[in-house]
């Protein structure tokens, strides 16, 4: 046990929101039961006949069943299950008697609701354990003050209260009531990692019964009486915008309702960093179904015109910054070719140590080489879409969302309506990966419904959803290492850049582990808008780091490993340099545990392999990938990973979504891009923009996990990144030849 | 009138109307997802008279007295043992492609009771996750296959 000060507030009623009345015409409940995920067989939960709450994050029932709110939204990557364990474990309540709600958004009662930077867990470990470990403590005072007997006599585990020298228990429900009333303590006793019981359990996805019986959860399944359907119309390329429609035909065709133009932003809006919007100006058709809006929209005529270069400022939480969008159409031919000429010329230093250029000059062997990486598509399953019902002055929104704070406000300024009028219920999104951090979607869903003055549920199309830019970047690395006579590697030089910013990161491995460092970049200004995609930046130096590590070990004649272990020792005895953004012992650790549980060095001839680390949001990962040649074509049979991302709250969870991350590596690193011709992206649906399938994904990957008592940190992104290096690594094994440009495979035919 | 799930139901909509959106819009089944509308992705997957149909493609004068299943009426509990196979690995992370992963894999073992691995993957690859489940959606088909 740990006694802290607690920062819990004093019952905050959760603010009654209009989304919990009626409407509905199918039952869309939030909650979710752990019991009937953990029996095989359900069981029937009886509801208690009152409901305690004892802050925000929990409530009571006279029963002892108890309710915990998740405070983030939910994407997949298990917060919904996770969140509430960690709240349960200080709680010290049975999982079998916890019901789990999605929390509304309510940032004053949870603060910051946002999914994205692998930072979930993280930032709320602390606090959810607050909120179990005062409402623990507040339920043993009110026994204490009915027993008439010190606090410190009784004891708390599985929902049950117990005094010992009297032999009295109740369980939790039956002192709810009082405990509702006692103050909130000052300071609490949180558990120490042995005493978990709930935490680094395997617990079911609260939502898995639902996900599998095809019942509604997500924002395409949002439901609400008289909801109209609504598409929008964009540019068909990047460098267009709107000059005129013509709806003549449109109008009359069956089912249609309106159709008209609308415009997101307002000029001399000053847009936040999420505010990323390509295209201000739509043609918007509305009607009674889907399919009658296809019809129409297909049917629509619009007149593009070039667009003019543009600047505005963006508010990157505080930092004033200037974007500027050129005119013209770009073509990915001719941003390769201007990549090149800028990595040819001298880039802005971002991170110099010791002197680089005596260091290469007096080099026994250099070796260059330059990494390349195409735009990429989010492609969430789920395309983007958007419930909105909005008069004159309420609006209730709902809709797959990372962060509905990134969008409060610009909803307020464009409808000009106030933060407290505006209700937004985040439904569990279909994936997101970054792309729902921009919603844009989420002020034109209301713009539409204030103009058509009815419920209205905008749906992207997937070309719709493809062709709209917050793409992942194009980037472009230039390595080069030195090596002396004794092929020690002496200096490293990193200039990296991109389509439209660079994606360098100054401070990382193997910053401080070589004498001789030097880190410059540079950017390319793009009128086709990016956005952060899984593992932002990350997810191309990663794979081009990683495989470049891999040629100077060749040519230094040494173990892979061995040659990573090497520098990492050097950077924890003896670091160059200050600021050096990772732990060396840690990060050594993920590749010690890799190379065992991989039996590195005892692979057959058969498979071809590749090791891969990297170290980003608070976590390392290491990877060894298998790769098999079949029929000419390599595939990847196996991948052994290992994690440290601290303490793990619910292993099995946490290490399907490293599989996830691994599988989804394979596929973008192989087959993933948008490329452009004139302004348009030639990759609209999955006919053409490849993703991996199940015949490509690895019969089997390994996860492990380094066992320790750090508290968690960042788990959905980590292990996404440094598999591009790895499958990379193992291609040059199977193959003879060194992969440098993604994707990797571009040649086999798509599969229908 | 249309045989959803063993029941008959009546929709009034025109002919060239794909059956997800007679599903989404005029039945409200919404287990049935769209993704992509061209019949690449899977997540539409239904059966017809128990055979796998992208039904997003799929016009509603093509249905005839055919038997439609969707993912709600595939058990009447969630229990049909390639529901349970994926909820005992707990296979979804979003979720949103599944119905369709299971609707492909319970035809697959209808068919071929048990499936090799390639015949697995050949199964499934019109099946499309972008959170990248096929590791235990592979493994599921193998436990489902086992136990029923």
């Amino acid at each position: 046990m740990t006694r802290v000060k607690t920062s819990m507030g004093r019952r905050s009623f959760i603010k009654s929101s209009a989304l919990a009345g009626g409407g509905m015409v199918i039952g869309f409940s939030w909650l979710a039961s752990c019991r009937t995920e953990t029996t095989p067989e359900e069981v029937a939960m009886t509801m208690p006949e009152e409901w305690f709450e004892i802050n925000a994050y929990l409530k009571i029932g006279d029963n002892g069943l108890v309710t915990i709110q998740s405070p983030n939204p939910e994407f997949g990557q298990g917060v919904k299950t996770a969140m509430p364990m960690i709240v349960a474990e200080e709680l010290d309540v049975d999982w079998k008697d916890v019901l789990v709600e999605q929390a509304p958004f309510n940032s004053e009662l949870f603060g910051w609701q946002f999914t994205g930077g692998s930072q979930g867990i993280r930032r709320r470990w602390e606090g959810l354990r607050m909120a179990g470990a005062t409402a623990r403590q507040m339920l043993r005072e009110a026994a204490a003050q009915a027993w008439q007997v010190p606090v410190s006599e009784i004891s708390a585990a599985k929902g049950i209260l117990k005094h010992a020298g009297s032999g009295k228990t109740a369980g939790y429900g039956e002192v709810a009531a009082a405990a509702s009333k006692i103050p909130v303590p000052e300071e609490v006793e949180l558990k120490s990692p042995g005493e978990f019981t709930i935490v680094g359990s395997s617990k079911k996805n609260v939502d898995g019964k639902k996900i599998v019986t095809g019942q509604p959860l997500f924002g395409m399944d949002y439901q609400y009486e008289g909801t109209l359907i609504a598409m929008a119309a964009h540019p068909p390329a990047f460098g267009l915008k709107l000059k005129s429609f013509d709806d003549s035909q449109v109008r009359s065709m069956p089912g249609i309702v309106d159709v008209f133009q609308i415009k997101t932003l307002e000029a001399g809006y000053e847009r936040n960093m999420f505010d990323t919007d390509t295209f201000e100006d739509l043609v918007v058709i509305v009607g009674k179904t889907t399919w009658e809006v296809l019809n129409a929209k297909k049917a629509l005529r619009v007149e593009w015109e070039p667009i003019t270069e543009t600047k505005f400022n963006v508010d990157a939480f505080g930092n004033k910054r200037e974007v500027v969008i050129p005119a013209g159409f770009e073509s990915t031919d001719i941003h390769y070719k201007k990549m090149k000429e800028l990595a040819a010329r001298p880039g802005r230093v971002a991170r110099q140590d010791g002197n680089p250029e005596a260091a290469f000059n007096k080099a026994a062997k250099v070796i260059e080489r330059t990494y390349t990486c195409p735009f990429l598509a989010h492609n969430c399953m789920e395309p983007m879409n958007f419930f909105a019902h909005v008069t004159e002055d309420y609006a209730r929104l709902a809709g797959p969302l990372q962060a509905p704070s990134l969008i409060e406000g610009t909803l307020s300024a464009r409808l000009g309506l106030p933060v407290e009028k505006i209700d937004i219920e985040m439904t569990r999104m279909g994936g997101g990966f970054g792309r729902r951090a921009y919603s844009h979607y989420a002020v034109e869903a209301a713009l539409i419904s204030r103009q058509v003055g009815a419920p209205v549920k905008l749906v992207y199309t997937r070309e719709d959803d493809m062709t709209f830019g917050i793409y992942r970047p194009s980037y472009h690395a230039t390595y080069r290492a030195a090596l002396d006579e004794n092929n020690n590697l002496t200096a490293f030089h990193v200039k990296a850049g991109g389509i439209p910013e660079s994606p360098l990161f100054a401070n990382r491995f193997p910053a401080g582990a070589v004498d001789n460092y030097l880190a410059e970049e540079w950017e390319i200004n793009s009128n086709i808008t990016i956005g952060a995609f899984r593992a932002p930046r990350s997810n191309f130096m990663a794979g081009a780091e990683q495989a470049f590590l891999d040629e100077i070990a060749e040519q230094a004649g040494k173990d892979p490993i061995q040659f990573r272990l090497d520098l990492l020792k050097r950077a924890k005895e003896n670091p160059v340099g200050e600021n050096n953004d990772y732990e060396p012992e840690r990060y050594a650790g993920v590749l010690e545990l890799v190379r065992e549980k991989s039996g590195w060095g005892g692979e057959t001839s058969a498979t071809s392999r590749g090791v891969s680390a990297y170290f980003c949001h608070n976590s390392y990962a290491a990877h060894v990938l298998d790769v098999v040649m079949e029929n000419g074509q390599p595939r990847v049979e196996k991948v052994v990973c290992a994690l440290d991302c601290g303490i793990v709250v619910n292993p099995d969870a946490a290490t399907n979504m490293a599989e996830g991350g691994i599988v989804d590596g394979i596929g973008n690193a192989m087959y993933g891009q948008i490329t452009f011709r004139e302004g348009a992206a030639e990759q609209q649906n999955f006919d053409r923009y490849r993703m991996i399938r199940a015949g490509e994904a690895p019969r089997e990957v390994e996860v492990h996990f380094v066992k320790n008592e750090i508290d968690p940190t960042g788990l959905g992104e980590p292990p996404f990144p440094p598999v591009f290096g790895a499958l990379a690594n193992a291609l040059y094994k199977a193959t003879g030849k060194r992969y440098y440009n993604q994707p990797f495979i571009t040649d086999k035919a798509l599969i229908g | 009138m249309l045989n959803i799930n063993g029941t008959q139901r009546e929709v009034d909509v025109d002919p060239s109307t794909p059956m997800l959106w007679v599903l989404q819009d005029h039945l409200k089944l919404v287990g049935t997802k769209y993704g992509c509308g061209i019949a690449q992705c899977g997540s539409c997957t239904i059966h017809l008279n128990g055979v796998t149909t992208r039904a997003c493609m799929l016009p509603v004068s093509a249905i005839g007295n055919q038997e439609v299943t969707t993912i709600e009426g595939l058990s009447e509990n969630g229990d049909h043992p390639v529901q349970k196979a994926w909820l005992e690995l707990d296979v979804p992370q979003c979720g949103y492609c599944q119905a369709g992963q299971i609707m492909s894999a319970v035809a697959l073992l209808k068919n071929n009771p048990n499936p090799s691995d390639e015949e697995i993957e050949g199964a499934m690859n019109g099946n499309i996750c972008r959170c990248g489940t096929y590791v235990r959606i592979k493994k599921a088909i193998r436990l489902a296959a086992k136990s029923s």
